[in-house]
């Protein structure tokens, strides 16, 4: 029989940086994908070696540090960005990279956040949408959305006694410091490849020393959603993309 | 010698910082301690160093607790309604175990508290872990301007020696008195290599480090928390200071820390012309507190007497030290010389308790 193997193209596979750990998700988490966008636009851009990542208080906190192979610590509640202002000012040639959850920068961290926009900093932050608190049990985050069930809104949402769903890099975009401010998902194949674009920009405008760069990802939680994992592709592309529509908020290629 | 200038404590602080290669400091105002971070900003730019104005102490905390992860020598310093801000922080770099110097100078509280006046009411907070969990931070209490700068300096070294948070406690009086202070280096010793320290792996040839929740990190939680039992009895048997005064022939003993310590000592000579027999213990640790030589020392005189600026709080410790073998008095803030936010402890009121208690 021939030997067949020269003939076999590797067309797909774990990305170098992905770690091989326990699975840390719950079936039909998006941040497993999110993990493999990270991973992928870190060695494509070359900057392995110059990470220092910095984990939020949340299910990313758990994960992130065990599964991507660069320098990470973890934060303590919506801390990471105070954190990673030290960090960035002490070794200004390092890719430093906050991964936050909604509770973690949209509620208990938001001014920790709003505070090194409002200082100017150069730092990279993906921010994880997925309208509640995952790791507590599916509280109501700053981003669920109205109406929404959740365990802390057991009738939904309701702005008068729950206010308004936060929206962060809208937000973000009307600050100086800002270079970059965007919103994707991992939902399809399609926009897989276009949440990989905004975040490789944003890394590169803190490498470019531009401005800070924000990338939302609105992901899902099959469990906080009380949703099988297929029905929460349709709860995005119907629910949650109407309140938090994708794109680019802002892309300078400098800051004054 | 070493140049000699005359500076306020608050500004040896600052100096002994820097003196100790420190270049990182990130910090908030409140009074009374705003000439450090004041200093620090026109001073750490010259020497390539950074001063970043946070947006509160709590920002303050993670921007030491970011910069200790890179392994500098890192501080901040507030006053005590920063510091319960700071709560959190402190003991997440207790649990991270990451060198930071973090200075107290002192505000009569709780709450507000009085900005431009003094005392000593965070004794409880600093020696008993101001934040969650039970953690111990080794804490500084200086008692003059040169002790002030060169217990920065310690500060630093004994933060990077046994890896976690080190205080430095002064208060409004030794913050604000010009003192002549001598700039010395001091030489601790050698230290080990920092191979925990975030740099981005390619520094390390390929090799990474992470920082996770210690119940990530080691096989089995319990595990963690008898290493740092192990390090904090280690502290505890080697690095308790304090000093006497005449304390080794004396049938009062004065203990007091601080500012207090330097109004007892007035309280000592006085009383002794009088031909009381006036001693002094005073901890410069407060924690680890010198439970041994205290309880040694008043075993020896017989009777104790606290002098404290504040509710009653290291006379605490000093009962728990002396375990009832012998009697335990206490001057506190009461002893002031007016009611109004300016009055301190004199001497003379030292002196008067002291005739108090001889009359019993
Ligand atoms: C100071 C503090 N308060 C509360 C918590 C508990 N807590 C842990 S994770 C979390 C919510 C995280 O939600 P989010 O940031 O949305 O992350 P997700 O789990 O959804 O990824 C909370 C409230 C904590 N760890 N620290
Ligand atoms: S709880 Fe939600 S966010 Fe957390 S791992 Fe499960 S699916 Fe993901
Ligand atoms: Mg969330």
């Amino acid at each position: 029989m021939k030997d067949k193997s020269s003939d076999v193209k590797k067309v797909t596979g774990r990305p170098g940086l992905r770690l091989q750990s326990l699975g840390m998700y719950c079936p039909g988490c998006h941040y497993g994908i999110i993990t493999r966008v990270i991973c992928e636009v870190i060695e494509e851009l070359g900057v392995a070696g110059k990470a220092i990542g910095l984990a939020g208080v949340g299910c990313s906190f758990g994960g992130a540090p065990m599964t991507i192979d660069i320098d990470w610590t973890s934060c303590p509640h919506g801390r990471a960005p105070a954190m990673a202002t030290a960090i960035k000012r002490i070794y200004p040639d390092a890719m430093v990279l906050t991964v936050q959850g909604d509770g973690d920068l949209g509620a208990i961290g938001l001014g920790c956040f709003m505070n090194a926009l409002v200082r100017g900093e150069n730092l990279t932050t993906v921010f994880l949408n997925n309208a509640v608190y995952g790791t507590t049990g599916g509280q109501m985050a700053p981003t669920t959305l109205l109406g929404m069930k959740t365990t802390t809104t057991p009738l939904g949402r309701d702005i008068k006694t729950n206010g308004y769903p936060l929206h962060v890099p809208e937000l973000a975009a009307t600050m100086r410091g800002v270079a970059y401010a965007a919103r994707c998902t991992v939902h399809t194949p399609a926009n897989f490849q276009r949440a990989k674009k905004s975040l490789k920009t944003a890394i590169q405008k803190q490498m470019d020393g531009i401005g800070y760069g924000i990338v939302e990802f609105v992901s899902a939680c099959p469990p906080g959603w009380g949703l099988k994992p297929l029905e929460c592709l349709d709860y995005i592309s119907e629910r949650m993309l109407e309140e938090y529509p994708l794109g680019e908020f802002k892309n300078l290629d400098k800051t004054d | 010698m070493s140049e000699r200038i005359l500076v306020s404590g608050n500004n040896a602080v600052a100096r002994g910082a820097i003196q100790a290669g420190c270049k990182y400091f990130f910090g908030y105002p409140i009074t009374p301690q705003s000439e450090i971070p004041e200093y620090m900003s026109k001073e750490l730019p010259k020497i390539g160093g950074i001063y970043v104005q946070s947006e509160s102490e709590s920002g303050s905390i993670y921007m030491v607790y970011g910069g200790g992860l890179t392994g500098k020598r890192i501080m901040t310093s507030t006053s005590s309604p920063g510091l319960s801000l700071m709560a959190e922080g402190m003991s997440y770099l207790a649990e991270q175990e990451i060198p930071a110097v973090i200075v107290d100078v002192v505000r009569m509280g709780p709450g507000i508290g009085t900005g431009g006046q003094g005392a000593q009411t965070d004794y409880l907070q600093v020696t008993k872990g101001c934040g969650h969990g039970g953690y111990h931070a080794i804490v500084l209490a200086p008692a003059s301007g040169q002790e002030i700068f060169d217990l920065m300096q310690l500060a630093f070294f004994l933060a990077d020696k046994y890896r976690g948070p080190v205080m430095v406690i002064t208060d409004f009086i030794l913050g604000q008195t010009e003192e002549p202070i001598e700039l010395r280096t001091l030489d601790f010793g050698p230290l080990p290599e920092k191979e925990w320290a975030l740099t981005g792996k390619e520094k390390r040839g390929g090799n990474r480090v992470t920082h996770v929740a210690a119940f990530f990190t080691y096989q089995g939680i319990l595990n963690y928390h008898m290493k740092l039992i192990e390090k904090y009895a280690e502290i505890k048997r080697a690095e308790v200071r304090y000093e006497k005064y005449l304390a080794d022939d004396c049938d009062l003993l004065i203990v007091a820390y601080g500012s207090s310590a330097r109004i007892a000592r007035g309280a000592v000579d006085m009383g002794r012309a009088k031909g009381f027999k006036l001693g002094l213990f005073r901890p410069i640790t407060l924690w680890p507190f010198p439970v041994e030589a205290i309880a040694e020392g008043a075993s020896k005189a017989g009777r104790v007497l606290v002098v404290e600026d504040s509710q009653g709080q290291l006379v605490e410790d000093v009962e728990a030290s002396v375990k009832g073998r012998v009697p335990v008095h206490l001057l506190g803030m009461w002893g002031r010389h007016n009611v109004g936010g300016g009055g301190i402890i004199h001497p003379e009121r030292v002196i008067e308790e002291v005739e108090k208690l001889n009359e019993r």
